[in-house]
């Protein structure tokens, strides 16, 4: 019996995530498949890649097609044996596990979803429970239970087949079917590469906060560096013959590429790909000069400070009315809610530096109201303050690296 | 005496017992060549699936095999096993095996890479990933030969007469027609056997719906953008 089946440690959380996780290293591992290749001196379909993947971590190999990402994703299941070099789980070389055991106790989800055409989606979620020999009571609870996870109805789905499913629906069984036995670590080849945007988007979205309850250790795979980039904790970008061209965070890729091959690869606009993995919560926010309907001018117009010259308006609850320019706020006169130029754009601290600089663009505006969830305004975003983000995490990076970044072994 | 007619039909009431075991009789020899001719094919298919030469060597022979004449074989047979229901058998099963093993082979390849590839990422040992995956996915294509096989063995069963009045089925009337010029009895085996085969046709028709309710679905499923 493999350790896969183990029962969920206490404090699990209830959709059966035991916060278990293994470490996932390669370790100057090679693979030709031309077996004169290695004498010739072709490139290999990997050449000496050494790489950790730390426990409960999202690894996302990214890279042109054909420079070995699915081959080293197979190689963690043993699909593929190396040529030479070591894979090791936990620390330990997958070559001394039974290749079965070692396999029941991996998910693995492909574009193509591999579905059994012939079972229904119970059923196909149910496939390793039933060769780990579950009861058949247990195999369908946790069906039921891994369906609802994924936002599949399991009444509506469970007994559909998967010719009868849509894309998303496919992918979204394929995730539930890997995920069964509660394996430590998944290994997903592109697995949101067939469907449209929209729902790429959504599905990404999902496995993002299925991985915050679930933590495993999960290999991804992709050739699009925005998904790299919004998925992985860690990303390795793969170059052709199977070198790895650089590892690091999202931010260090997108920041220092270690390679004109990387620069290119993740593109002239790597800049704004920074932006989108910050949201304007994460900034400390200017606080804008405020000034309730009915206040004094005066007093108001002393508040305004050179950064955002304007007076923000807001209602009895502080949510923004429009905005005065201090300058039209005659003499001994009072604050009206007339004559204001409208406080657009409005963010959140959710939104993404990326979309709210194209937010300040579209509108042709300086700065931006914040509002918290509540709509009362907590601050204004300027685009020179996305300027000065920039210069901060400069430094920062100058400084060293930020102890979240993973390097390759050896 | 007058001309007989064409059909007799005092006659076919007078041997409607007959008529019914030696169409029972026809039937069990023709599902029994059927029977062995699956095993055999299914060995041999499981087997040569997956090297692609060699199935086309196996096929080949198969083909070879179809191609002999049923009346020689039936004839060629006598000496060697006698009059038995051997003798019947041996060239009946024979002949199934070239549309058995090729449909065999062809829905065991047919089945989609990924599929074979998820069954052993998921850890399905080769046994388990061929009786639960490989063989119900081949099941279409396996009763599509079969349906062939039974027809055609039901057909070459009436040649089987040749041997003897034990092992003919219904061929037996029809040899007996031919040979005392008595058209009835001809019509008789021939439509009784028509039937016979349209029956089995029927029968795996209805058989393959029952096993394989995932093949026959409607083709309505649209991407909503809602998953
Ligand atoms: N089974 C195989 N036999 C021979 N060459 C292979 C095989 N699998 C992959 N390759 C080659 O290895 C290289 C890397 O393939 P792959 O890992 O599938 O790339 P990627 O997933 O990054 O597109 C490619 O050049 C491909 O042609
Ligand atoms: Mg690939």
């Amino acid at each position: 019996m493999t350790s896969a089946i183990a029962p969920a440690p206490s404090g699990a959380t209830p959709e059966g995530g035991s916060g278990r996780a293994a470490t996932v290293e390669f370790v100057h591992v090679t693979k030709h498949f031309d077996s004169g290749a290695r004498w010739s001196g072709t490139p290999g379909a990997l050449n000496d890649l050494s790489l950790k993947v730390p426990a409960g971590r999202i690894c996302v190999i990214v890279g042109p097609s054909g420079c070995g990402k699915t081959t080293s994703l197979k190689m963690v299941n043993r699909l593929i044996e190396p040529t030479s070099g070591q894979v090791l789980l936990d620390g330990v070389d997958i070559e001394s596990r039974d290749v079965i055991d070692l396999r029941r106790s991996i998910g693995y989800v492909i574009q193509q979803t591999g579905l059994f055409p012939h079972q229904t989606v119970i059923e196909n979620v149910a496939a390793v429970p039933r060769l780990l020999g579950w009861p058949a009571a247990k195999r369908s609870a946790r069906s039921e239970e891994l369906l609802a996870l994924v936002g599949l109805d399991p009444a509506a789905y469970g007994t559909r087949y998967p010719a009868q499913l849509s894309g998303g629906e496919r992918q979204r069984v394929g995730v539930a079917r890997a995920l069964a036995a509660d394996p430590p670590i998944m290994l997903m080849d592109e697995p949101f590469g067939a469907v449209d945007p929209l729902v790429r988007e959504r599905l990404q979205q999902e496995f993002l906060r299925l991985q915050r309850d679930l933590a495993k250790t999960i290999l991804f795979v992709t050739h699009d560096v925005d998904e790299a980039i919004r998925l992985g904790d860690q990303v390795a970008v793969l170059e052709r013959g199977g070198r790895l061209a650089q590892v690091g965070t999202p931010e260090e890729v997108l920041a220092n590429p270690a390679s004109d091959f990387v620069a290119r690869f993740v593109g002239a606009d790597r800049g704004l790909k920074r932006l989108s993995l910050v949201r304007v919560g994460q900034l400390r926010l200017r606080e804008p000069a405020t000034a309730r309907v009915g206040e004094p001018a005066t007093s108001v117009r002393d508040k305004v400070t050179g950064a955002f010259p304007y007076v923000l308006v807001v209602d009895d609850d502080g949510r923004p009315i429009g905005c005065a320019d201090p300058d039209q706020l005659t003499g001994d006169g009072s604050v009206t809610a007339s004559g204001l130029v409208p406080a657009s754009p409005v963010l959140t601290p959710d939104t993404t530096l990326r979309d709210a600089l194209s937010m300040l663009l579209t509108a042709q505006a300086l700065a931006g109201v914040v509002v918290d969830a509540a709509g009362r305004a907590t601050g204004v975003l300027t685009i020179d303050e996305i300027g000065d983000w920039f210069r901060m995490e400069a430094g920062r990076l100058r400084a060293g690296p930020s102890g979240t970044g993973m390097p390759a072994v050896g | 005496m007058r001309d007989k007619p064409l059909l007799d039909w005092a006659w076919v009431f007078d041997h409607l017992d007959d008529i019914g075991g030696r169409s029972l009789q026809h039937l069990q020899l023709a599902l029994l060549a059927v029977a062995a001719g699956l095993a055999i094919s299914m060995a041999v298919g499981i087997i040569v699936a997956r090297r692609p030469r060699v199935a086309a060597v196996v096929i080949g022979v198969s083909g070879i095999l179809y191609t002999i004449p049923s009346i020689a074989a039936f004839a060629a047979l006598v000496p060697i096993t006698g009059l038995s229901t051997l003798t019947a058998l041996i060239p009946l099963t024979a002949y199934t095996q070239l549309i058995l093993i090729r449909n065999i082979v062809a829905g065991l390849t047919g089945v989609a890479p990924e599929v074979l590839e998820t069954a052993d990422a998921m850890g399905y040992t080769p046994r388990a990933r061929l009786l639960r995956i490989e063989l119900p996915l081949a099941i279409p294509l396996i009763v599509a030969g079969l349906r062939v096989a039974s027809v055609s063995t039901i057909g070459l069963v009436t040649v089987a007469a040749i041997i003897g009045d034990n092992f003919g089925g219904l061929g037996v009337f029809i040899n007996d027609g031919l040979r005392n010029f008595f058209p009835t009895a001809v019509y008789v085996g021939a439509v009784m056997s028509v039937l016979l085969a349209v029956l089995v046709d029927v029968a795996f028709v209805l058989l393959e719906r029952v096993a394989t309710p995932w093949s026959r679905l409607p083709a309505t499923v649209v991407e909503t953008g809602g998953a």
